[in-house]
């Protein structure tokens, strides 16, 4: 009986196998695929097709709901709730509000970069189907891994099987749900 | 073909150095944080930093119970060591900053052996620093309704137009956002560690911190951006967190402070010290832990340059204080240079600083000096005590004599404010030995892009790929001289 699988995972020695594999298998029209490594390859962004992320508008609108929050309180706490008269400046000397509105921009900003990278990579993620190929711990030491999913269109366990097979891929692993 | 290759690690002298694979790499480094045997000379260095730490406790635990009275602090030197350690200790950690984003951003590869425990040191040293403030507030439990935009219960808020408050922001900022970029570059790293931990336990710790990474290329394209993205806002507000620190002076009126070179000069020296501390962090740490592959001499020559390059920066700010004194036609100003410089009782001061900062480092102008671990070494302490006294001539020099010759007094510390300030050095070293004990010194992914074997063939040239190219070239067609 066939345990239900989540995937197929084949496993290559060097990046330019990987991505060499990653061209074979998108040419082939497979779309729910993703690729393992040990550090970022920027040619798998073109090789799976992976759209440019939403992540840096994120960021905009994080670093300009900071300057808002900046500007806000500072409005709010010397012309709004206590005007307080020093030395005889306006209450709204805002040349002085500059550094902290700054301040507040840049944090946001960075705290959207943070947690938007981890939400949109779905992280934490504790359990992942593809952690149950014991070869896969040596994707974060030196092995590059291509995983087409069980899920796609295309899939077909006995050819995508032999396809991955014929990437030069020196294995190929079944993934478990 | 020699040539060429000899030209090619000429230019790009190679950043790993020996036979390294991923693997290997990984190991070298993961082992530091993962072998089962603590090295003696950590429990060594651990014990002399957790010892001065106490001497930490003990001042702070003595302050509290009596107030700061027990600081040399008096009318008109009200600020003294506090606030010379607080941008002391905050200045150290720009390096950190400069190494992570600065250098990323311009594209130097050599920052990736050194990121790592240079925003270690960051932190660590942001953590001291804010300590004298906080301190210095006397009723530190009262802090936060003076630092943070509270109201008391008069309903008084915070005064947003002064540079302290300012400082509180960008301090804070720069300690949170420095944090969050070290911890971003752990992830992938926590990961290794998490697949090659044997030990149940720290498996576990490292499972949880590396959030479940698997190193999926849509997560490595999103990481990127955001790596990207944290360096390009650190820059500015690494630029500004001196700024704003400098502007606790530039924006009062007294003499010696008032002065517009100030942001800028103490950015230069704050990345001056920082790099000094790096190089005294990593001369003997890659000794210590057998990394002289990846922090080559290379990586120490480097930071030797960039130590002249913002020391004489330094050095001209030095120079324009003066001029400016001068210049300005103020009887104030000009009073207190040369009070500062020749008459006043703090005269050696000003005269050690010169030769600390100015004249110490132009011994990097020969390559023997650069080039040689131990002269580096040497030139660094020397800066960092010289970087010390920067601040001391500053605050104490232009605080013990101002407008009113009735008000001048003399500032000695007491053995309090001493043992505050040893009392952080211990903190410092305290958690640097912990951070080499438990976590990669080195970033482990980012070293893997390193190895030639990081390099997708066929996509994108490099000078490599180009050498080998002009050697295929050269092959096929016949030498132009037969």
């Amino acid at each position: 009986m066939d345990v239900k699988l989540y995937g197929l995972m084949a496993e290559f020695d060097t990046p330019t196998e990987l991505v060499d594999a990653a061209n074979k298998v998108r040419e082939a029209g497979y779309t729910k695929t993703d690729a393992f490594s040990p550090f970022p390859l920027h040619e798998m962004d073109e090789a799976l097709g992976i759209k440019r992320s939403i992540l840096p508008v994120l960021v905009f609108f994080g670093g300009i709901a900071g300057m808002c929050l900046g500007i806000g309180l500072q409005v709010f706490v010397h012309y709004i709730d206590y005007p307080l008269n020093v030395g005889g400046r306006p209450f709204l000397s805002w040349p002085s509000f500059v550094p902290p509105t700054f301040e507040l921009t840049i944090l946001l900003a960075g705290f959207t970069a943070v947690f938007g990278m981890l939400f949109l990579n779905g992280l934490p993620s504790p359990y992942h189907p593809v952690f149950n190929v014991p070869r896969f711990a040596l994707a974060s030491r030196e092995k590059f891994f291509l995983l087409i999913e069980a899920a796609d269109p295309n899939y077909d366990q006995d050819e995508t099987r032999e396809f991955l097979r014929s990437l030069n891929a020196q294995e190929v692993f079944d993934v478990e749900e | 073909m020699q040539d060429l290759k000899e030209i090619q690690t000429k230019i790009y002298p190679p950043m790993v150095e020996g036979d390294h694979t991923f693997g290997t790499v990984s190991d070298k480094i993961g082992d530091l944080a993962l072998k089962k045997r603590t090295p003696f000379l950590w429990y060594v260095g651990f014990g002399i930093s957790f010892l001065v730490l106490q001497l930490l406790m003990m001042s702070v635990t003595t302050l509290v119970a009596k107030g700061i009275g027990i600081w040399g602090n008096n009318q008109p030197v009200g600020w003294a060591f506090d606030i010379i350690n607080f941008v002391w200790w905050i200045g150290i950690g720009h390096a950190g900053t400069l190494i992570s984003a600065i250098l990323l951003l311009l594209n130097q590869k050599w920052r990736t052996s050194i990121n790592r425990f240079a925003e270690a040191m960051t932190l660590f040293a942001v953590a001291c620093a804010a300590m004298f403030p906080l301190l210095h507030t006397g009723r530190p439990w009262l802090a936060a309704y003076w630092l943070f935009p509270i109201p008391n219960s008069m309903g008084i808020w915070p005064q947003f137009r002064s540079p302290l408050i300012w400082d509180v922001f960008a301090v804070s900022t720069y300690a949170t956002i420095s944090l969050l970029f070290w911890y971003v570059g752990l992830i992938p790293d926590f990961a290794t560690l998490r697949d090659r931990a044997k030990n149940k336990f720290f498996k576990f710790i490292y499972a949880v911190l590396s959030w479940g990474w698997r190193g999926s290329a849509r997560h490595w394209h999103r990481y990127e951006i955001a790596y990207l993205l944290l360096a390009g806002i650190s820059t500015p507000l690494v630029l500004s967190v001196h700024s704003i620190v400098s502007f606790d002076f530039a924006v009062s009126q007294l003499p010696g402070w008032h002065a517009t070179i100030f942001p800028p000069y103490f950015v230069a020296g704050a990345i001056f010290a920082g790099f000094a501390m790096v190089l005294i962090l990593c001369i003997p740490l890659r000794v210590w832990f057998n990394m002289k592959d990846m922090i080559t001499n290379t990586h120490l020559v480097y930071m030797g340059k960039v130590m002249l390059a913002t020391g004489l920066i330094v050095v001209y700010g030095y120079a324009m204080e003066a001029y400016f004194a001068w210049y300005s036609a103020s009887l104030y100003e000009w009073f207190m240079m040369k009070n500062r410089m020749f008459g006043g009782p703090y005269w050696w001061s000003y005269w050690l600083l010169i030769i600390c900062n100015g004249a110490s480092i132009q011994l990097l102008w020969f390559k023997r000096f650069r080039e040689s671990p131990f002269w580096l070494f040497i030139i660094s302490i020397v800066v960092s005590i010289g970087m010390w006294l920067e601040r001391f001539v500053i605050i104490v020099t232009s605080l013990n004599r101002d407008f009113l010759p009735s008000s001048w007094a003399m500032y000695s510390p007491t053995v309090w404010d001493w043992s505050m300030f040893i009392g952080t050095i211990g903190l410092f070293f305290t958690l640097l030995f912990l951070f080499v004990r438990f976590l990669p010194i080195i970033s482990i992914f980012e070293v893997r892009t390193l190895l030639p074997d990081a390099n997708v063939h066929g996509h994108h040239q490099d000078f490599e790929e180009n050498v080998v190219q002009v050697e295929e070239t050269y092959d096929r067609t016949d030498p132009p001289n037969n």
